[in-house]
């Protein structure tokens, strides 16, 4: 994976994909904005919802452990993942014991976080997606490019393409002469899903929330699949982010008022489903939760970037983010793109790489994002700390960088010396080049005319006319 | 009254008519206005990059430069955001400078209290609201407001006007084609708006939009915002 300008320069030179991400992000922004105005209380939510999160992570320990209690009393079994490694292992271990060589599963970021689909596939057990969105990614051997509507960057008729194609050999085709109107297209996935829903005897989802005090997971969607594929099956694995979990019902009125706002602009949102365990005769008679940190612990343990375990993924960030507009999803390496990615992602997996280091630059620190996120994460202060970690562990160009901005400090410390340089570049400017040379300068100037020079500097100004 | 003025590096070496420009306003409003000599940079583009340590210096060295006054002002909105959120992290003293550190049009409007500074300017204009001054500072309509009074100025409407231009300091330069993507879209917004001048009140966002309406040679200048309340019928903007 090339690091996020290389990697955000493809989307930029693709004029269907742009139209795609302006349309899509520019109107549900809108829709958001109209959403969050008709609540007056909008400002005390969003601190409430930031204040139960951080005070959930700072006695994490306590409420996972309340939790691994509660669902195991109510017929539930917990597993601890340590990394993406445990818990593919766990999962492919749960659905072999059950026989099984296929699985449904509900649209969830942890799983793609670990590859589950991956792993699986590689282990000979099938795992359909059947969240629409997540249905297209899937049909067309795509990546996903939105935490929310993975499939953001295809517009109707790229859609109508991929499941006359593809559908066929995953399952019941197209119909005959499919058109790309919303209706045909979601009549179509209907009865491609139905079928699969009515076989599938093992669920694989994740949760929006973990209640700790009842043991109870919550996923909120819009297509009613996921209900479906958490009541139907015989068997249900929930893969969970550790930071998932709050401590009572009552910290839910919060977040299901703020989460739907903030991701689709919808008051609420349609299906809320609550499981707490096993029942006789009622749902899934399994019930495994697999408890993932993945590098969460590791973040928690950051006091500035730890705020980025407050996300409650909803995805508000990424459609008033002017970088994801230009540069899409794909360009972030990772399942997490967006404002909240380039905090995320970094934190969970180290900034060894090259794409991982790039992360935390790919913002212009404008704070949009900060100001739409409902748990109030302040994205470009995390953004500006984890580029003083990148800086110091001075990999590719950072160490030049170092210097320079040393070697700048130095003269900016020093108002003589300043002097002196302003004063050798008024001087010479007449022999100034409107375009410059090396790397990053060059691009700069590709695009833009450098001012001319000034004749003197200010200083030199208030010398001569005010002392 | 007196205050003391804070320029900016960018003002200081690339903008010294902006520079002027604010002097010649506060002084015509009846401000005395110093230049403390002693300030070169208030350690925003280092700080934003990653270099905490780098960046120190430069804040012991603009707290000192200001020490004594009750009133900086400053004809940009980034820099007078890096002092207000960013200093306190860098110790008590650095803390002390934040409350007395007045962008330029929080300073007429909230502390001279006037909106219409009898400034006179025939053109049709529109506003970009850079970044740091709309979300950091909470500028609000401040700068609207005194546009609004300006006589002989039309000011219209930018549409799209809370998105960033894509500057970002060292983002220009680190990210260029996302940054030149997004200053595209802003330009073509002000195009359409038939506005003669964009005004704005950082002068490091008009370096990058102004940057690239001059490559394309677009019917638009890039115009501070202190200039223009600068000018008046006896000495217009040139
Ligand atoms: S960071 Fe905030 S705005 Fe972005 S997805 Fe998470 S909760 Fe939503």
């Amino acid at each position: 994976m090339p690091a996020f300008p290389e990697a955000a320069r493809a989307a930029i030179g693709d004029p269907t994909l742009r139209a795609n991400l302006r349309h899509a992000t520019h109107t549900i922004r809108d829709k958001r904005a109209r959403a969050v105005a008709e609540l007056d209380d909008w400002a005390e939510l969003r601190q409430a919802g930031k204040e139960i999160k951080d005070r959930t992570l700072r006695h994490l320990d306590t409420y996972l452990l309340q939790l691994e209690e509660a669902v195991t009393a109510a017929g539930g079994t917990v597993h601890w993942a340590t990394d993406a490694a445990e818990a593919n292992r766990i999962v492919t271990e749960l659905v072999r014991a059950t026989g099984e060589t296929e699985v449904v599963k509900v649209k969830s970021m942890a799983t793609q976080e670990i590859g589950l689909n991956e792993h699986l596939e590689a282990e000979g057990i099938a795992a359909y997606e059947t969240d629409l969105a997540e249905l297209i990614v899937q049909l067309g051997e795509d990546r996903p490019s939105h935490i929310l509507v993975p499939a953001i960057h295809r517009n109707r008729a790229e859609i109508r393409d991929i499941f006359r194609e593809k559908m066929g050999s995953w399952g019941r085709p197209a119909p005959e002469g499919l058109s790309d109107t919303p209706a045909e297209l979601a009549e179509a996935a209907r009865l491609h899903l139905r079928e699969k829903f009515l076989r599938a005897k093992v669920g694989i989802s994740g949760a929006n929330f973990m209640v700790a005090e009842t043991g109870t997971l919550v996923v909120v969607e819009s297509e009613g699949n996921g209900r479906m594929c958490l009541t139907l099956p015989e068997t249900l694995i929930s893969v969970v982010g550790v930071e998932k979990v709050v401590p009572g019902w009552r910290d839910l009125e919060v977040f299901l008022q703020t989460l739907p706002r903030s991701s689709t602009a919808e008051r609420m949102n349609p299906y809320t489903s609550m499981w707490t365990g096993t029942r006789d005769d009622d749902g899934p008679s399994a019930f495994h939760l697999v408890l993932l940190d993945n590098g969460r612990t590791g973040a928690l343990a950051d006091e500035v970037g730890r705020q980025a375990l407050r996300c409650i993924r909803c995805s508000a960030c990424l459609n008033v983010c002017p970088v994801y507009e230009r540069a899409g999803g794909h360009a972030y390496g990772s399942v997490y793109p967006g404002p909240i990615g380039a905090i995320l992602t970094p934190q969970l997996r180290g900034t060894a790489s090259e794409v991982d280091a790039s992360l935390p630059y790919a913002s212009s620190l404008c704070g949009a994002c900060y100001e739409v996120c409902p748990v109030a994460i302040d994205i470009p202060e995390v953004l500006v700390h984890l580029r003083e970690r990148v800086a110091s562990e001075g990999g590719k160009g950072h160490r030049l960088e170092r210097a320079a901005v040393k070697a700048a400090s130095w003269v900016l410390d020093r108002p003589a010396a300043l002097a002196a340089g302003q004063h050798l570049a008024s001087a010479t400017r007449a022999l100034h080049p409107k375009r410059l040379p090396g790397p990053g300068a060059r691009q700069w100037s590709e695009h833009r005319n450098l001012p001319e020079l000034p004749a003197e500097p200010f200083r030199d100004w208030w010398k001569k006319n005010r002392t | 009254m007196r205050v003391a003025l804070f320029v900016t590096c960018v003002n200081d070496a690339v903008f010294p008519a902006t520079g002027v420009a604010t002097v010649r306003l506060l002084e015509r409003l009846g401000v005395e206005v110093d230049f403390p000599a002693a300030q070169t940079c208030c350690g925003q583009p280092q700080f934003n990059t990653g270099y905490r340590a780098e960046t120190a210096p430069l804040v012991r060295r603009t707290v000192r430069a200001f020490e004594g006054y009750e009133y900086v002002v400053t004809p940009s909105g980034s820099c007078a955001a890096m002092v207000r959120h960013h200093y306190a992290s860098f110790g008590a003293a650095a803390a002390g400078l934040a409350p007395r550190v007045h962008e330029l049009t929080e300073f007429l409007v909230d502390v001279l209290g006037v909106t219409d500074v009898g400034a006179y300017f025939p053109h049709r204009v529109t506003y970009h609201p850079s970044c740091h001054g709309l979300r950091l500072l909470g500028l609000g309509d401040r700068p609207r407001r005194l546009l609004e009074a300006v006589k002989g100025l039309e000011l219209v409407e930018l549409p799209g006007a809370e998105e960033c231009c894509g500057f970002g300091g060292t983002f220009a330069v680190k990210n260029p084609d996302v940054s030149a993507a997004m200053g595209a879209d802003k330009i073509a917004n002000a195009l359409s708006t038939g506005a003669e001048v964009l005004c704005g009140a950082d002068n490091s966002c008009l370096l990058h939009v102004g940057g690239m309406l001059s490559r394309q040679g677009a019917p638009l200048s890039a115009v501070h915002l202190a200039d223009i309340l600068a000018s008046t019928e006896e000495e217009p903007w040139q």
